[in-house]
């Protein structure tokens, strides 16, 4: 089983070098999880390193899709607030 | 990432360097506290001494993209080449690809006299990347100084390191030292292999900043503080941190405005959350200036910002123009020298009264007018070199000296739509003018060498007296005098209109 990292992801680099599978490929347009290596961090950390330092929500989904960190749970802006804002900007 | 401005209360004249003409000189004798190597230290580096960043620069390189930390004023995403905001840049450089990067710079403007590692994310959550840059440049360019920017939650464990490389010179973002008030500021920190949030998260950061603030002043580096100022959040509370900060042994104190806009995506700026007023920093500056030294010429820089502070050359050396370029540092270096040593004779020459049968007046020459005089905000628009030489439609940024009858003293840097570039983002040229009318609140004069008739009549629509009398005169002489004459002319006895209003 393994994570994945999608859309959205910034290419910051703070996951990369935490993987203890050297799973994480820094590729274009954003980085990649080979799930041929991911063990989820199985064994060597409590919690999967990828997903407890990225800074961007929804872009690490574990083996079941359910993203790691979902909307408002890392910044704390509640994603109505982030839409209504969207919808603000937009129609300027 | 954040970096913030300070200032210092000392009167102009009183200097250590003895410069006489410059308001900016209020920076050394800001800083008269210190010892003598400390103060050497800072005399020519552009972001620490008022009176340096006329003359000489500074360059950051981006090459460190992670971060360890989430501040409620940065959003992560930051690869936004319309914005000059902190944190932001357009290229991320391998160590390699910034060396080159740095030494193209120095050799093209000599003045480049500081590199720094900001960013995007937090230097030192990258040590690999940052060390490795350093490293190179300690031994290929030892004639440029380098610093270190940092939310310090990494610092303790690689003071050694920068300690190794001589880096003299590191900026701590320190926004609390209550980790209450901390956890209205940070969701939470990666630390030991996990994600902590709330207010343990700011406590372990805020432990971690104070002991790598120790660890540094033992060892001897100079240490700036950064503090974002968010009002309503730790507006109050900066003042301690100030008290403490500067009995650790920091040199300097950096009181920066948050900046928060819906359109930044950060959760001050989605929340509604307001940055300060021009009047809100001063007063918060001057409040901490009385414990120690401040710095308000702070242009809260790109990190990737090339060039003399508020000027951004970046585009000029970007990666595929410098791929090709043969450097010869070491002849470089020989002309880098003469430069500087072309500058300090000036700087020299500066601090010296001027020569008999010249009219300039000196700022001391103010002392002598009567007290009831009130004092007097001008605007300056400078392209550097400590001169009025600005046109004032080309202004990105005003200079804000205060005029009154014991001093001319430089109070900080107003920036004119500095957080998007185009009119595609920004609209139309009104509303550049309208913005510039905003950052000049308070303001009762501006100097440039010239001006459009347009925004002439609009200023003094507004109530700013625009003058293009002064041009290439040196600031704080010009300012000096224009509060002479407007004395003279009776126009200062009174308090201003806005003043009585705000007493009343
Ligand atoms: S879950 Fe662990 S092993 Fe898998 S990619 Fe993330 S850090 Fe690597
Ligand atoms: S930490 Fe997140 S945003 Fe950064 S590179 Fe990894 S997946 Fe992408």
């Amino acid at each position: 089983m393994a994570f994945q990292i999608v859309e959205g992801c910034v290419n910051c680099w703070a996951c990369l070098p935490l993987c203890p599978s050297q799973a994480i490929l820094a590729v274009k347009p954003h980085f990649l999880i080979d799930t041929w290596r991911c063990n989820e961090c199985e064994g060597q950390y409590a919690d999967p390193q990828c997903a407890s330092i990225c800074p961007v929500e929804g872009v690490i989904l574990d083996a079941l899709g359910i993203p790691s960190n979902p909307p408002g749970s890392l910044t704390g802006i509640p994603p109505e607030r982030r839409a209504a804002t969207r919808a603000e900007i937009g129609a300027r | 990432m954040l970096k913030l401005q300070v200032a210092s209360r000392a009167g102009v004249g009183a200097s250590a360097e003895g410069c006489a003409s410059s308001g900016c000189g209020g920076s050394s004798a800001g800083l008269s506290h210190l010892p003598e190597h400390i103060r050497a230290k800072v005399h020519n580096h552009p972001c620490y001494s008022e009176e340096a960043h006329h003359h000489y620069a500074r360059m950051h390189v981006a090459v460190a993209p992670a971060c360890n930390i989430q501040c409620h004023y940065c959003n992560r995403k930051y690869n936004c080449a319309n914005e000059s905001r902190p944190g932001v840049v357009s290229e991320l450089l391998t160590p390699a690809q910034a060396v080159k990067q740095v030494l193209a710079v120095a050799a093209t403007i000599p003045q480049m006299a500081v590199l720094g590692i900001a960013g995007p994310g937090d230097p030192l959550a990258n040590p690999e990347r940052t060390l490795a840059t350093f490293q190179a440049l300690a031994e290929q360019a030892p004639d440029i100084k380098l610093c270190v920017s940092t939310n310090g939650l990494a610092l303790p464990d690689l003071v050694e390191d920068l300690c190794a490389l001589n880096i003299d010179h590191v900026t701590l973002t320190i926004n609390c030292v209550d980790p209450d008030v901390g956890a209205h500021i940070y969701p939470w920190i990666f630390w030991k292999n996990r994600r902590i949030k709330g207010r343990k998260a700011a406590e372990i950061l805020i432990e971690r900043q104070q002991q790598g603030l120790e660890m540094l002043v033992a060892r001897g580096v100079l240490v700036k503080v950064n503090s974002v100022l968010i009002p309503g959040v730790n507006d109050e509370h900066l003042k301690e941190v100030s008290r403490l900060v500067k009995a650790k042994g920091a040199f300097l104190h950096n009181v920066m405005p948050l900046i928060a806009e819906p359109e930044h995506g950060t959760f001050y700026g989605l929340m509604g959350q307001r940055g300060p007023t021009h009047e809100e920093l001063q007063q918060l500056q001057d409040a901490c200036a009385g414990d120690m030294a401040m710095m308000r010429h702070c242009r809260q820089c790109r990190a990737d910002a090339v060039g003399m502070l508020g000027e951004d050359r970046g585009a000029e050396f970007s990666l595929d123009k410098i791929e090709t370029l043969e450097i010869d540092y070491p002849q470089a270096m020989a002309r880098r020298r003469q430069v500087h040593a072309a500058i300090e004779a000036q700087r020299a020459a500066a601090a010296q009264p001027p020569a008999k049968g010249e009219i300039l007046i000196s700022p001391t020459a103010i002392k002598r007018v009567r007290r009831e005089t009130r004092p007097v905000l001008m605007a300056v628009a400078t392209s550097g070199g400590g001169l009025i030489n600005q046109h004032f439609g080309q202004a990105r940024e005003f200079l804000v000296y205060e005029a009154s009858a014991q001093e001319v003293r430089f109070i900080g840097v107003r920036k004119v739509g500095a957080y998007c570039s185009g009119p595609e983002d920004c609209g139309e040229l009104d509303w550049v003018l309208e913005d510039t009318l905003r950052a000049l609140s308070g303001c009762e004069v501006v100097l440039c060498s010239r001006i459009g008739f347009e925004p002439w009549g609009q200023l003094e629509a507004a109530g700013i007296t625009p003058n293009g009398e002064h041009a290439q005169e040196p600031i704080e002489q010009a300012v000096a005098s224009l509060y002479q004459e407007w004395v003279a002319a009776g126009r200062v006895a009174m308090p201003s209109p806005e003043l009585a209003r705000r007493r009343a």
